[in-house]
Parts: C-alpha cells; structure tokens; sequence
C-alpha cells in the first residue's frame, strides 16, 4: 500500500468541507448551552434548515437567499422548544427529542415534491492569483463562501461570549439564573434568544449540506449530523475554538478512514468506520483527565428551568 | 362523519375480508399493498418501487386501488403491516425488501388468500412468490463501459454494505472492466449505510484524491453523481436516472424497473391466473433498464455498450462465464462454465483480481 | 397581561387533566393539519388514538411495541433521577441482543430451560458493561457521559455489523449477513404470556421490574440515595453518598435494562440479528422516561400511548394514504402537547393588571 498518496493538502480540503454542517451546528448549540439550555432537537433544526434552504434557493435561483431561508427555518421551528421550555417551563431533554421528531417529519412533508432537483450552485470565492498558489491556494483560497463565515462566525462567537457585555450577561444565564434574574436581566427572554440563534445555525448547517455539500433533496439527508453536534460541544467543554477542533477533527477521521479504504487497506470496513466515534471519546478522555487544564466548562444551570417568582 | 368512521373501523377490523384472489376472476377493484423498507423519498429503491406503484395505478385506472406503508422496519413491525393490510381486504401484497422474507411467509401462512410477493428473498410459499432484478448484468455493462473511458485505469465503487447483492455487483462490474481493460484497478469503499448523502460524497472525494475517474455506487443518493460532475469525472447513476444532479458526469445509470412486472402480476389477480413463481429478470424482461447512455462517450464505446446489452437481452452473453478464478486463486468457474443462481444468490467472495477483503 | 403563579401544593385534578387536555389539542391542531392534506380528520384521529385501543389485532400488538420502550425507559428513569445522562441506551440494546444472541447462537442445538435464562444474563451484563464505559470513563477521567454514551450507540452499530457478516452470520442464510432465526428455535423462543395484549416472558419481566423500580426509588435507601444526588449533589455529598457509586449504578441499571429489551426483541419480535436490527427504541426511550415523568406508572402510560400512535399510524397510512411524515409531525405534536400542559400542574395561570 502507497501512504503516499494520501495527500494531506486534499484531506485537509475534504475535511473541512465535511465538518462545517457539524460546525455550524456546534457553535449554536455551544451558545444555547451557554446561557443554561440543552436542546437536544439539533437534527430536527437541521433538517428543516436543509429542507427550507432548498425550497428557498429552487424558488428564487439564489443559493444565497437558500441559507437565509434555511436560518430563517431553523429559527422559527426552535421557537416552539423556545416557547415550551422558557414560558412552559417544559423539560429540556423530552421537548429537544420531540423538536427531532417534528422536525424530521415536517422536512419530509414540505420536501415532497423536491426529488430529483438539483439546486443552484453555490460559487466558491477564488481569488485570482491566490488559489493558484501552491498547496496555500488549495488549502486557504478554494473554499466556497460558507466555510469562511462558519469560521468568523466561531471568532464572532467567542468574542461575544468572552469580550462584550451581552455575552457575559448570556454565560450569567446559564451559570446561575437566579443571581442573572436578580440583577435585572431577563433570563428567559435571553435563553429565548439563544434558542433562535441555535436554530439558525443549525438550519445553516443543514442547508450547507443539502445546497452546497451534496446539492439534493433526499428525506432524511442530514443522517444524524445533529448528534454528532451536539457531542462536539460537549467535546469541546463549551469553548468555541475548540468546536472547531473537535469537528475538524471528527471530519478528519471520516475523511482518513474513507481514503484507508480507497487505498486498499485490508481492515473491515465497519471497524474503520467506527473509528471517528472511538477517537473523539479518546481524546475527550485525555483533556478532560488533566482536571488543572481543562475544567469542566459546563453551564451550572444547563438543562434547568427556570421561573422568576417574583 | 360517524358514517366514514364506522367505514375505517370496518376496514381496519378485517370486516370486508376478500375474496379468493388466486382462484377465480377478480370483481371489483384489485386492492394492491406495498411495505416500503425507506422513504418514498429517499431518492433511491424505494422510490424505484413506489414510481412503479404509480405505473400500476396509470395502467389500471379505477380497476386497481393502491396503498404503502412506508419505513416499515425489517422484524415485527413489518409483520403487523402485512397482517393489517391483509385483514383490510388488500388482495395482493409487495413486500420490497430482503428483510421482510420470514414476516412475508408467517403471515402469508395465516392469510391464505391474499397473494405475497417478496422481493429479493428465496423462501416461497403457494402463496409467496419472490421476484428480483438481474442488476449485474447491468453492473456488467457499464463496468464494460467505465473500463473504456477511464485513463488511469482506476475505478471507484462506492458500496453499501457487503450483502451478496453488492458484492454480486462489484464483481460483475469488475469482469466487464477486464473484458475491455486488463490494466483496470478497482477501488472499493464501504460506507456501511444506504442513505447519507455526506458520507457518499466524502467517499467520492476520497476516490477521486486517489486517481479514480469512473465512479460506481451501490447506494441511494445522487451524492457522488454531484461529486463527479464538481470535479469533471464521469460517473454512473443508481436506481434512477441521475442526470440532473451530473449532466456531463453521467455515462448511464442502471435503472430499477418494477413497473412492467407489477402490472403483469396484479393483471394475473384480476384474472384469477396468479400463482407462486421465483422471477429473476434482468435485461431482457425490461426489469433492469439503462438510462440514455450519453453524448461523452466515443461512437466505438457507445455502440460496444449497445452491443453487450443486445448480447445479454438475447442469452448470448453471461456476465459470469468462466474461466473466472475467485480472489484466493482458486477455480471457481471453469473455462465456458456458467454461474449457476444459487451460487449468484449468496455471492459473498470477490472474483480473482479485486483487491481488499470481505469481512467473513 | 396572563402571567403564572407557582400553586403551594401540585394539583392533583390537573395531573389527571392535562394529558387529556394535551390530547384533545393535539387531536384538534392534528386535525386542522389533516384536512389541509385533504385527509377526513375524523378518521384520522380515530385510527391514530382510538384504534389501537380497541380493535383487538391492535391491543395484541400494543406490548410488542411498547414492552421495550418501557423496558429501557425504566431504566433510565433511575439514572435522570440521579442526574447522570445515559443517552446511549440505543447502543446498549444491540451490545444486548449482541451478547445474548452469541450465547443463543453458541449453544444452537442444546435443549434445556435454562438456555433462555442464560441468554438474558448474558444480554443485561453485556448492556450494563457498555454502559459502564462510560461510568468508568466519567468517574476514572472526568469525561462527560453523554457524548461517550452516544459515541457508543454507533460503535455498537457497527459492531453489529460486522458480527452478522461475520462470526454470528447463518451458515444456511445463503450468504446474508444475519443470524439464524431465534424466535424459531424452540430453546431460545421468548415464551409468549398474555396475547391479547401482546405480553410476552418479555413483558412479564418488564412490568416486574417496573414495580422493582418503583419500591427501589420510593422505599430504598438507594433509591432514596439516588434521588438525593440528582437534586442536590453536594447535600448528597454530606450524607455520605458516594458519587462514583450512584454514577456506576445508574448506568449498570440502565444498560442492564436496555441489554435485557435488546434480548426480548431478538428471541421474540425481531427473531434475527440483522444489520437494521435497531430500529430507535433506544431514543424514543428517552422521550417516553420524562413522558411519564420519571415515575414508574407514568412510564408505562406514556410508552403504551406512544406504541399506540406507532400501530395506528401504520394503519392511517395505508387506510387513508397519510404519509409516514404527517403520523410523525403528530407524534411530535402530541409530545409538544402533553410536556406543555404539563405547567398546569404546578402552576396555574392568573390574570395581573399592569400597574400604570
């Protein structure tokens, strides 16, 4: 077997593309968390996103209104979980895996009569002069649009998480909301607001899959890309940089074991493709043993109702 | 609306039980089921199925009434949808996929009177039939093809699991790449999932980073078609015609066609001539259908491919005739020796030449 | 303006009420989305929650669905309680059947009343070691039990495929990959109990776990233990309650439980191990365990109404042509539902005038 023909510029290119439905995702649900919210329903989100992007992008002939409408979807199908668990007080994990359910059902019914269609295509931004670079062009200057804001949008997260106002106001929701509540601030209406961002990103996620990933309608196409999600924040101990690391690095596996087997290595398939579950629960074991380093980041009040009594 | 609830109710209770299907003419609507293992939108071979439940609705008109239930698990389930069914008065019953073999026979063992017909399986009863496609002779084509067009002599093939049927697959596609190519290499990914268009377009990716520029799948989604046509490979289309998704990566696609067989079966319930038989069609019979080749491929190769197909309609050519080795070197067909079904059925080695190994 | 007061005690009236009321706007927002596809509501609704409640095929399969929903739920129930997230039951009902079915496998041809018996130890110490890797991964490295549960689930996926094309595949199957048939194989058939309702050995070992659920949370210092740590952690930690303890408890009774629901679907409902073998009890589990609000009785209501909606959905699909999507956006409705109303229990809603 020739190893070297594995190039690591081409994996690097392939595992990005593969990992940016769960980064996007990720860093939503990282902020839903961040202010004291599990929502389970990341695939349901995800789906209506993809389902919604596409609907969007055929009607109009723009990929690019496609992902406002698949932001625009996930935002308003999470508002029924933001609803139900903020106002009604609804436990998180149930109302999260019926989200899923009613999620997947509803992309199936508004995509029914989008089979076989392929969309408009989503340019890449190639930058004359730059993508002909040698592996620099390939690695950092011949992605489409959205892999470039799904990584602004990670910095942009993690400055308002870490360096504004709102953001500390947000991680109070999530540390203690009695504490946030009784300062003033409104920690549902807050949680509320997180919810919808999360939905947003998760729709932007599934759109990239169905619009620029693998450009179809298929029933079910996101095929558990919102668990994986919503393991990444978990693995990534609720920092945004590390989401990227953990979903690069989920991607890379998926990518190496794929190419293993391309290359002809004699390993059965289905222990290849357990690989990347097996490896994220491995190094979570590593960072999170070394308790001095990497504390356990976890909101204080996630999964907790909270109802201001007075 | 008491009235139409007290009609479902009578419906569901098995109350209107139908008459003998198999032994005289049929009065009334032929009232036809289908148990669906996917989605009718999963793009793939259940949406092959259910575009042939539409055929038998377009052909028959008001004599027929159809119905399906879709994702229907494999087990237990699939069991409680048959049974209901046929407790509705549902006279004949397609149960399309392998798994559904056992809870086909147990209920038809219970309801004598509705026809089975289970798709894929070997297990029949008199009220059981199976019916299948020859889809290797089709992998045999445009194997023949894909080792005509490719220039680094390197093929992909994206397979789902290693059930007989893909493995079947690849083989046959192998030895039609040989026939025209003795320098073909093939490369074979398994995603171990039918549907996730992800994960097919990530093993297309990998493929292509690895010299390969004819790609084959045996999974649903148009994904690595989408893939191709990115990166101006060629490709072939599964199930259904994929043309839309790689206008010029698409050299053919293999089609499912159940349609002409599901009108002849539910045409020999309204007769009162159905009976258990094992259908295994292929080219000839129109069970297993090409997609137009395209304008990409040279005159030669077009007309070979043209040619092959005759040959295999006709009888006159076998995709597994041997001399044909099997990977450990061993005979496994001796020269002019052709494969016999049940070998073919349960294929679970790969021919002399492929490379990896099949799980055992 | 309507805002809600917490009430001093729970209402008992509302905690009769509310699913009704939950059913009823289901049944009325499920309706509305019925007629908008051209579907009669009324018979829609009627095969969906009244059909398989009375029609008699129906309740005979009432337990064939929900006896492992109920099953694995139950299990759960104990760790939520305790605040440890087994959310890979799913992965623990395949090491089950797994381990139970080698076992099975191992001694085809034996006869003997204890190879059933055998094949169920197997199944519940198989599920509870799965779910111990996380246990042990959580109490040993800190690593978070979630995301290692459901890393898990598709390890066992896999896992499972390879063993059905591999060591456990039929050797008269014709080359598929899946197992010899164990409902049909008079030693390693799940004995059926009560038809009518569709009770199998299976579901007689359910509900009497159920009950022992129900005395361990209520009258055991262990349950007791357990209840405590899910409320209060650090209070736990006073009274002398051992976190790694309940932590590896938790999650063996879990696995154990789901590894058990994975044996009974084998050796009855499901009979082969095949590749599509898990078909999500193991998620919908979850949903069911805070359905029934982590209460014994709760579960078993809550997993016999979801199972029902499951039948009568299959039935609506083909009797009135509903597609398998609409049956799973009511479901979805219907969860919606009842975890909504369920505010009214301890809340209730008062009218407050905004001071000007």
């Amino acid at each position: 077997m020739d190893f070297s023909s594995l190039s690591p510029v081409a994996m690097i290119v392939l595992l990005i593309g593969a990992a940016t439905p769960i980064l996007l995702a990720a860093i939503g649900e990282l902020v839903v968390e961040k202010s004291g919210v599990l929502n389970l329903g990341v695939e349901g989100m995800m789906i209506i996103g993809a389902v919604c992007g596409f609907i969007v992008a055929v009607n109009t002939d723009s990929p690019m209104l496609g992902l406002v409408g698949a932001a625009v979807g996930g935002a308003i199908v999470s508002m029924v979980f933001a609803f139900l668990t903020q106002y009604l007080l609804s436990n998180q994990v149930a109302t999260g895996l019926a989200l899923t359910l009613f999620g997947l059902g509803m992309a199936a019914l508004m995509g029914r009569s989008y089979n076989g269609i392929r969309p408009p295509r989503m340019p890449r931004l190639e930058v004359e002069g730059l993508t002909d670079l040698p592996v620099v062009g390939r690695l950092f200057f011949s992605h489409d649009p959205v892999i470039y804001g799904s990584l602004v949008l990670v910095f942009a997260v993690w400055y308002f998480l870490n360096r504004t106002r709102s953001g500390l106001v947000l991680r109070a929701c999530g540390e203690n909301h009695e504490a946030a509540h009784s300062l003033g601030y409104n920690v549902q209406l807050i949680r509320f607001g997180a919810i919808m961002f999360g939905g947003a990103c998760a729709g932007l996620g599934g759109a990239y899959v169905s619009l620029v990933r693998v450009p179809q309608w298929t029933e079910g196409m996101t095929a558990g890309v919102g668990w994986i999600a919503l393991a990444i924040v978990v693995f990534a101990a609720w920092k945004p940089w590390r989401v990227i690391l953990g979903a690069y690095m989920f991607g890379g596996i998926t990518i190496l074991q794929l190419s293993l087997q391309a290359l002809g290595i004699s390993i059965s398939g289905a222990y290849l493709s357990m690989t990347p579950y097996i490896v994220t629960i491995v190094v979570l074991v590593i960072m999170s043993a070394d308790r001095k380093k990497a504390s356990i980041n976890a909101p204080a009040c996630l999964g907790k109702s909270f109802h201001a009594s007075h | 609306m008491k009235f139409s609830i007290t009609l479902a109710a009578a419906a569901v209770m098995g109350l209107a039980l139908a008459g003998s299907a198999q032994a005289e003419s049929h009065e009334g609507p032929v009232k036809v089921g289908f148990i669906y293992v996917g989605t009718v939108g999963d793009n793939g071979w259940t949406y092959q199925h259910d575009q042939a439940r539409l055929e038998v609705e377009a052909e028959f008109g008001d004599r027929v009434e159809t119905s399906y239930v879709e994702a229907v698990p494999e087990g237990a389930d699939a069991e409680r949808v048959m049974s209901q069914m046929a407790r509705s008065g549902v006279d004949i019953i397609f149960t399309t996929s392998f798994g559904y073999m056992d809870p086909t026979l147990n209920v038809a063992a219970e309801f004598p009177d509705v026809v089975f017909e289970h798709a894929t399986g070997y297990k029949r009863a008199d009220n059981v039939t199976t019916y299948s496609a020859r889809f290797y002779e089709g992998r045999y084509v445009i194997g023949e093809i894909a080792g005509a067009m490719t220039e680094s002599n390197k093929i992909g093939y994206i397979a789902s699991f290693p059930i007989p049927e893909v493995v079947r697959g690849i083989n046959a596609a192998y030895l039609g790449a040989k026939s025209i190519n003795p320098d073909v290499e093939f490369k074979v990914v398994w995603v171990y999932t039918w549907l996730d268009p992800g994960k097919e377009a990530d093993a297309a990716n990998a493929l292509i980073e690895q010299g390969v520029d004819v790609i084959m799948q045996h999974t649903d989604t148009p994904s690595a078609m989408t893939i191709a046509e990115d990166k101006g490979i060629f490709a072939f289309g599964q199930a259904s015609d994929m043309a839309a998704f790689g206008p010029n990566a698409q050299l053919t696609s293999i089609l499912d066609d159940w349609g002409p067989y599901y009108i002849e079966r539910v045409q020999a319930v309204m007769d009162g001539t159905w009976e258990s038989v094992d259908t295994w069609d292929g080219i000839a019979e129109g069970m297993v259908a090409f997609a137009p080749l395209s304008d990409k491929l040279p005159a030669d190769v077009a007309a070979r491919a043209e040619a092959t197909i005759a040959a295999i309609a006709a009888g006159e050519v076998f995709p597994f005739t041997g001399p044909i080795n099997k990977q450990d070197g061993s005979v496994w067909l001796a020269d002019g020796e052709v494969a016999d079904d049940g070998t073919l059925a349960g294929m679970n080695f790969y021919v002399e030449g492929l490379d990896g190994s099949l799980p055992n | 303006m309507l805002r809600l007061e917490q009430r001093q005690q729970s209402s008992k009236t509302m905690l009769y009420l509310t699913p009704v009321l939950a059913v009823v706007s289901t049944m009325v927002v499920g309706g509305a989305l019925f007629l908008a596809m051209g579907i009669n509501p009324f018979d829609a609704i009627y095969l969906l929650f009244i059909d398989p409640f009375i029609d008699s095929y129906n309740l005979s399969q009432l337990f064939v669905k929900a006896s492992p929903l109920i099953l694995i739920a139950m299990g759960l129930s104990i760790g939520f309680k305790a605040g440890v997230w087994n959310i890979g039951a799913e992965g623990q009902f395949v090491i089950g059947a797994l381990s139970g079915g080698a076992v099975g496998l191992a001694l085809w041809g034996s006869t003997g009343w204890w190879i059933l018996p055998l094949m169920a130890v197997a199944a519940a110490i198989g599920g509870a070691l799965w779910a111990l890797i996380p246990a042990v991964l959580k109490i040993r490295f800190n690593a978070n039990e979630i995301l290692v549960s459901l890393m898990l689930v598709y390890v066992a996926e896999n896992l499972l495929a390879q063993m059905v094309q591999g060591v456990l595949r039929n050797p008269e199957g014709m080359g598929f990959p899946e197992s010899r048939n164990l409902a049909r194989n008079d030693p390693t058939s799940l004995p059926d109990f009560f038809d009518p309702l569709g009770i199998d050995a299976g579901g007689v070992v359910m509900l009497l776990l159920l009950a022992g659920a129900f005395f361990l949370l209520q009258k055991h210092a262990l349950g007791f233990q357990i209840k405590l740590t899910g409320e209060s952690p650090r209070a736990a930690r006073f009274a002398g309650v051992k976190p790694g303890i309940i932590i590896a408890v938790t999650l063996g009774i879990s696995g154990a439980a789901a590894g058990l629901a994975g044996l009974f679907e084998l050796t009855g409902a499901a009979g082969k191990l095949t590749i599509d073998f898990p078909v999500g009890y193991g998620f919908t589990a979850i949903i069911v365990a805070f359905l029934g609000r982590l209460n014994p009785i709760g579960i078993l209501l809550a997993g016999v109404v979801l199972a029902g909606t499951y039948i009568g959905g299959e039935n609506a699909q083909f009797l009135l042509k509903l597609p398998a999507a609409a049956v799973t956006v009511f479901q979805g409705m219907m969860l919606f539902f009842l975890l909504g109303f369920e505010i009214l229990i301890n809340y209730r809603v008062i009218r407050v005038r905004r001071a000007a």
